[in-house]
């Protein structure tokens, strides 16, 4: 009989070493549809260990929002796009010694910063919001994001509002000499603008 | 929670919203004809909530401590907001003479300013990262504004990827300052790092968080070694919008830096202070000796601010209610200046183009005399030459290294000003001793004139009345160390 404790930490393994790989082949993978393929595995593995840490709400918010819609926009667009990832990986392999210097040294630092954490004292007790135990994880959420963090919640509307004019901004562009299609003028067009009816003579008509 | 109460100590801030939404709305209905109008309406609706910052007085909190306003924020407001409403000015007279006026620009510029203010008044971890998301994410577009311009794109791009990255710093650092502290809240960190068995030097999660904090913090404010994007979006963006960048954005990211390490980490002081001092050293170093090989007035000034940046840390560094005070000082001295600067940049116009190299200016004491002398004070208060408004700032920040027992950074930072002050001389030779070439346009607009004068009428004058100045920013600091 395998205790729960075991089947946890199992589970946490098998998502940590899935998500681990993926995220080497999301860079490693030569055809950047496989890239992409591999991202959204590192999405469900990554959103495999926020179930076990409870957090199921933000297990489904990462499988909606960054599976449903960004992974799926970055296949669209690296299928759409003919970029040549041969020629950008170029470039990398010549900055491969510092990155991985870099990684090392950043890697060192965490283990450290593991293995002598501490936490402080006050902690627990300025706690910002304790996990409430008798309700779930989403209406814990869902109590304090429109409550106490409305002021945040009404922020982070306004950066989507820039991200928005951003966007249009930088794209939109009205060119001269496009005929669109203006369906009210259409519309409006009588009988007596659009046709005229011209008498041609038997044998002068061309 | 009182929802009312809250909401009154945001007015500026609800206000600048609000009207950025229904200026959006106006311009999308009417289309880019109403620009100008646009525009006019935004610098009248941040002179009304420079006119309710103003009219406050004493601490308020809001939304469970997330928003204080204080003396310190009601400051640091009060000079972002005059330096957008005086680059929204100068943009509209510079986009309407290069004929690509749209009216997305001044409501773009309104909502970074938003962010910009929500960053100052920011007193937890949270609220401080969405201030300066949203308004780095309208700084970015702005940089590449003029997007058939290839430098311009070049910026915005340079400068998003570059700022995400940061991001991801600052947040990282956040999140592990979190994971001792229990929370995000400035006061509460405060209180936690104080507690008597939190043991700080051997403390390494939390000083990890605390060097990841002000690296993000480093590459926002443009110091060594974080600087590299500062040249290439300086030059790159549309002039008005460098001096945006250089004016407002400046005075808010140094401020949200001061109060990110001020108001949760007095505890552990001594740990940033070392960081600050080397940063703020390396800064001062490079801005002064980069500078000296460049020909593009604007690339110039970006290694200019990155020294500006440098000397300014030193009174963060200091650590002391008279560091920030002297910082305070400076922040307002440098908008003012390069407010002039930018303006005089945003007026080397020749044959309807613009011109950014030195060189331009070549004799312009001779065929624009005024002109010349505009940018000649404004220079020199830039290069720290007594007596005009620079040295004041330069002194209080060094005076107060010095009682912090910093004798070796601030006698460096002074001697990287005198190195500093070659490649603005050099800006002084070329206008009056060179070989005059055609002037400038005349048609430039009225506002950008009135900058020029009112700003170097400041520099010059700043020296008969200094002690409103430095006595209210003494206030605002006092603020920060209850």
């Amino acid at each position: 009989m395998i205790s729960g404790a075991l089947l946890q930490a199992i589970a946490f393994y098998a998502f940590s070493a899935i998500l681990i790989g993926s995220a080497f082949a999301v860079i490693t993978a030569r055809n950047p549809v496989h890239s992409v393929f591999f991202l959204i595995l590192a999405f469900f593995n990554a959103a495999g260990l926020f179930v076990l840490l409870g957090a199921e709400f933000l297990a489904m918010i990462l499988v909606i929002v960054y599976v449903g819609a960004v992974a799926v926009l970055f296949l669209f667009v690296v299928m759409m796009l003919d970029v040549d990832f041969a020629e950008l990986k170029r470039g990398a392999q010549e900055y491969f010694l510092v990155g991985a210097g870099v990684g090392v040294v950043l890697l060192g630092e965490l283990i450290a910063a593991t293995y002598l954490w501490k936490f402080s004292p006050a902690a627990s007790a300025t706690l910002g919001a304790p996990t409430p135990t008798h309700i779930s994880n989403t209406e814990a959420i869902g109590r304090i994001l429109y409550t106490d963090y409305v002021y945040y919640f009404q922020i982070a509307g306004l950066v989507l509002l820039v991200a928005m004019i951003g966007a249009i901004v930088l794209t939109l562009r009205r060119r001269p000499g496009v005929r669109r299609q203006n369906i009210g003028q259409q519309n409006a067009r009588t009988m007596a603008d659009a046709m005229t009816v011209v008498d041609v003579k038997p044998g002068q008509g061309a | 929670m009182n929802l009312q109460a809250d909401l009154l100590v945001l007015l500026p801030e609800l206000m600048v919203a609000i009207g950025a939404m229904v200026l959006l709305v106006g311009g999308v209905m009417i289309g880019d004809t109403a620009s100008r109008v646009v525009s006019w309406l935004a610098i009248v609706l941040l002179a009304g909530a420079a006119w309710i910052v103003f009219a406050n007085t004493g601490t308020n909190t809001a939304f469970h401590g997330a928003f204080v306003v204080d003396g310190f924020a009601r400051f640091t407001k009060l000079l972002i907001l005059a330096g957008s409403a005086f680059c929204l000015l100068m943009a509209n007279e510079f986009f309407a003479l290069e004929e690509r006026q749209r009216f997305e620009l001044p409501i773009l510029m309104l909502l970074a300013t938003l962010g910009m203010m929500l960053m100052v008044s920011a007193s937890s971890f949270i609220a401080l990262y969405m201030g300066l998301e949203l308004q780095s994410l309208a700084l970015y577009v702005l940089a590449a504004f003029q997007r058939d311009n290839l430098r311009s794109t070049e910026a915005g791009l340079k400068y998003f990827v570059l700022g995400a990255l940061s991001s991801g710093m600052l947040l990282y650092g956040i999140s592990l300052i979190y994971g001792f502290t229990g929370t995000t809240e400035f006061h509460a960190i405060a209180v936690a790092t104080a507690q008597p068995g939190a043991d700080l030097a051997h403390n390494y999660g939390l000083i990890f968080g605390l060097v990841f904090l002000i690296a993000g913090l480093a590459f926002k404010v443009g110091a060594v070694p974080f600087h590299m994007w500062t040249p290439d979006v300086y030059e790159g963006s549309p002039t008005p919008v460098t001096a945006f960048f250089v004016t407002a954005a400046k005075v808010a990211a140094f401020a949200l830096f001061i109060r990110a390490v001020i108001a949760p980490f007095p505890a552990v002081a001594h740990q940033w202070q070392q960081i600050i001092v080397i940063v703020s050293m390396l800064s001062v170093i490079l801005g002064a000796v980069a500078a000296i090989g460049q020909t593009n007035i604007k690339r110039l000034l970006a290694y200019s601010s990155i020294g500006h940046v440098g000397y300014a840390l030193l009174g963060l560094a200091a650590g002391t209610q008279a560091g920030i005070q002297g910082m305070l000082v400076y922040l307002a001295y440098y908008l003012v200046t390069n407010l002039g600067m930018f303006a005089c940049i945003a007026a080397m116009r020749r044959d309807g183009e613009s011109v950014e190299d030195i060189r331009d200016l070549a004799g312009l004491a001779r065929t624009q005399p005024y002109f010349a002398l505009a940018l000649g004070a404004l220079t020199f208060s830039l290069a720290g030459l007594p007596p005009l408004a620079g040295i004041f700032a330069k002194i209080y920040v060094f005076g107060a290294a010095m009682q912090a027992h910093l004798y070796i950074p601030a006698i460096i930072n002074i001697v990287a000003s005198v190195i500093g002050a070659f490649y603005y001389l050099r800006i002084i030779q070329i206008m009056y001793f060179d070989e005059p070439k055609r002037g400038f346009d005349h048609n430039i607009g009225g506002g950008t004139h009135a900058l020029m004068w009112g700003t170097s009428a400041i520099s010059i004058f700043f020296v008969v009345l200094p002690a409103p100045l430095i006595a209210i920013a003494g206030q605002a600091a006092h603020a920060l160390f209850p």
